[in-house]
């Protein structure tokens, strides 16, 4: 039987070690070449936001914070939203290319190529008590992608998802700028009236850029009551 | 986008009136209506244009549905579907993927149901169970150009004779393969024919499987044919959804393409990977016009093709002499023991070295082709210690392009390089080496190329091709006698310059 890499699709004999065989560990889907390029997060990191330090330059850094959240405990309105932010993999070009081929041109299936990398990392940061809460799509976007990828990437971990958030869709066009439309309304809406006293939950998304996003939704699900938010993503940008 | 079957009509789903009847994916009707043309019907030209020719998704068509749907319901376009099945799975309609591992399932969001698509052709735009295609019922109608050939014509009587032929098959709608050695100067060879299809308003695409083969073909194509429409299509081109009487296309874009072109030139038909690439043949069949001509160019026929044009089941005119009349360089084998083990041991056979040796001493620029990267990594850092700046580059080096463009200018003595790193580069007086030419990477086509980029100049038609082996192969000596072949071929015809 021939195998393909799940991404170049070029043929390939995957790596067969002991671990495979005692542990019935599944084959890798991916040539060496294309695995080796999906770097995961490793060493010294930002302890709110799980920004790698290595490579980053040492004025972007205070002791064990970045700069930017340095920047997010100063604002009173945003201090405190977001416990802390964890992410998979490294954000290289190849995984720019890999993130692009999923999410904007459809192909769906590469989620696969993240699920050990994706559950082992989030056990590390994470357990089964944390609500697994996927950052939603607006349904205009949803449409158009045909799924949503941070859904997509909750799914990969086999605990119960909780879609209890909604977002409404904005037009790219919006009179007002990107900034004041952040401070004044909230991106998302709950979609159900629910109790969230003491819970402890993990926002999932495909990327942390800024962190805005989901400091919108944590906000929201504090307001409702939740103790503890922290956010999982698959690149740190 | 789902549909509703309404009085024997395809009713897309947002426009359907009726709700609660059922919508369905558009791959799950078992026959779709279309309808003759409504000739009172005044449609929108700026759309059939938008689509003239065209196999389009609805994501890129910038037209409301409702607009498509008077159409189609006049009769203007049709719905077909992205998906069909098959008895052993199913099949790509855009791309003609039929491979099982390259289709793949996932619950969508725009039909909400699982929805399989096709992985081969993802880059384009999605094609799904759910994904219908658009395509105009309006037949392509062609412009004459009476004069829009400007070119200086220099000819040689081989390349003459083969552009003759390449008139003929286009005037007569048939099938060709121009067979020119490397270094012949077929492009120009497609000049008259190309003219000769503008004049009678046929519209032309030549196809190939590279975006630098369109690139380089572009401006040259522009030069002659100065005041014509002049398209090139590839990733991120920003000529896309434009429409013109020659298309120069890379074989992805040409899959947008449905009864367009009345003459479909293919170049490179043996650069990979078409050889076993099935999509480039499908995209041709939809994309060429019935009747239509097509033209196939290659330096290197596969075994299959050669056999059939010996067997006089395949027209092919050759060109077996290059544009300055010099014969083809032929490869020279050299047996040179087990190099692996040497390379392992951080050195090279003794005949490799003393080669390199030569060409560093007499100032003779050279490229040195190894069948792996791995290799390539190992043998660079060896000759390294006999000349710091001799490089190594591979088709993904980031550096390629620059290291090529130093090597052009003279300033790398040799470059250690996989397989044919670029078809297009052609150094004037260099010779080639080959080292483990018996590995199975290096088949007849990829040698004949390699040995074709020595002499490539008039000022310097002759060169060193050296294949250093550990064991000879059979393709090894096929491309040997190919080489020779066109050599004889090529003074019987009385092309060769003589002394
Ligand atoms: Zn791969
Ligand atoms: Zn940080
Ligand atoms: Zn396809
Ligand atoms: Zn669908």
């Amino acid at each position: 039987m021939t195998y393909y890499c799940f991404i170049c699709h070029a043929p390939y004999s995957p790596v067969v070690s002991w671990q495979h065989v005692l542990t019935l560990k599944n084959l890798d889907i991916l040539c060496e070449k294309c695995r080796r390029a999906l770097l995961c997060i490793s060493g010294e990191t930002c302890e709110s936001c799980g920004r790698p330090f290595q490579h980053l330059d040492s004025s972007y850094r205070q002791g064990p914070l970045c700069t930017d959240c340095i920047r997010w405990q100063e604002d009173e309105d945003w201090k405190g939203v977001l416990t802390k932010n964890r992410s998979v993999y490294l954000y290289n070009d190849f995984m720019k290319e890999v993130v692009s081929l999923w999410k904007f041109r459809g192909d769906y299936a590469i989620v696969n190529v993240f699920q050990e990398d994706f559950s082992r990392e989030f056990f590390r940061h994470f357990d089964d008590t944390f609500l697994i809460v996927p950052i939603p799509l607006s349904a205009e976007r949803l449409y158009e992608r045909g799924f949503n990828q941070a859904k997509a990437l909750a799914e990969l971990l086999n605990l119960p998802i909780h879609d209890i958030l909604t977002r409404h869709h904005h037009e790219k066009q919006s009179k007002k700028s990107r900034r004041e439309r952040l401070q004044t309304e909230n991106l998302f809406q709950l979609a159900e009236q629910i109790c969230l006293t003491n819970r402890r939950i993990v926002l999932i998304d495909d990327i942390y850029t800024t962190g805005t996003t989901l400091r919108h939704a944590a906000k929201l699900l504090r307001e409702a009551g939740a103790k503890v938010i922290c956010s999982f993503t698959l690149v740190r940008s | 986008m789902r549909f509703i079957l309404e009085n024997n009509r395809l009713i897309p789903e947002p426009l359907a009136k009726e709700r609660g009847k059922e919508a369905i994916p558009i791959s799950c009707f078992e026959q779709l209506p279309s309808f003759p043309v409504h000739p009172h019907f005044s449609f929108s030209a700026e759309l059939l244009s938008f689509l003239e020719g065209k196999q389009l998704l609805l994501d890129e068509l910038p037209f409301p549905i409702e607009l498509l749907q008077a159409h189609y319901e006049q009769g203007y376009i049709r719905y077909e579907k992205g998906i069909t099945k098959t008895t052993k799975g199913c099949r790509c309609q855009r791309c003609g993927n039929e491979e099982t591992h390259l289709f793949a399932s996932f619950f969508c969001a725009r039909c909400q149901q699982p929805c399989t698509y096709c992985r081969k052709c993802v880059m384009m735009g999605r094609v799904s169970t759910c994904t219908p295609l658009i395509v105009s019922c309006m037949p392509v109608r062609g412009q004459m150009y009476d004069d829009a050939l400007h070119w200086h014509d220099t000819l040689s009587s081989a390349q003459r004779s083969a552009a003759e032929t390449v008139v003929h098959a286009i005037e007569h709608n048939e099938q060709l393969l121009v067979w020119a050695v490397c270094g012949a100067g077929k492009t120009e060879v497609l000049f008259p024919g190309i003219n000769r299809a503008l004049q009678l308003g046929k519209r032309v695409c030549i196809a190939t499987p590279r975006t630098d083969v369109v690139l380089e073909l572009a401006p040259r194509l522009k030069q002659a044919f100065p005041y014509l429409p002049v398209i090139a299509l590839y990733g991120g081109s920003e000529d896309r959804g434009k429409t013109a009487p020659l298309v120069i296309s890379t074989t992805h874009q040409l899959l947008r393409f449905y009864k367009a072109f009345d003459v479909m030139i293919i170049d490179e038909v043996d650069a990979f990977p078409y050889s076993v690439e099935p999509m480039l043949q499908y995209a041709v069949e939809k994309a060429k016009k019935e009747p239509s001509s097509v033209v196939y160019l290659t330096a290197t026929p596969n075994r299959k093709w050669q056999q059939e044009i010996k067997e006089g089941k395949r027209t092919a005119v050759t060109i077996p002499a290059r544009y300055h009349g010099f014969p083809l360089p032929v490869p020279a084998f050299e047996w040179c023991g087990n190099w692996r083990k040497a390379v392992k041991k951080q050195s090279l056979p003794r005949n490799v070295l003393a080669w390199i040796h030569d060409r560093l001493a007499g100032q003779r620029q050279a490229f040195l082709f190894v069948p792996h990267i791995e290799l390539l990594e190992k043998i660079v850092a060896i000759l390294k210690k006999l000349d710091a700046k001799i490089a190594g580059v591979h088709a993904e080096d980031p550096e390629r392009k620059e290291k090529v463009a130093a090597f052009r200018k003279g300033e790398l003595p040799l470059l250690v390089t996989t397989t044919i790193l670029e078809r297009g580069v052609t150094v004037p007086n260099i010779d080639v080496a080959v080292l483990g030419a018996e590995d199975c990477i290096f088949t007849e086509g990829a040698l004949v190329q390699i040995a074709g980029r020595v002499g490539r100049s008039a000022q310097y038609p002759s060169g060193d091709v050296r294949f250093f082996h550990y064991g000879k192969t059979k393709e090894m000596i096929a491309a040997k006698k190919h080489i020779e072949r066109m050599n004889k071929e090529a003074a019987k015809r009385g092309l060769l310059k003589t002394k």
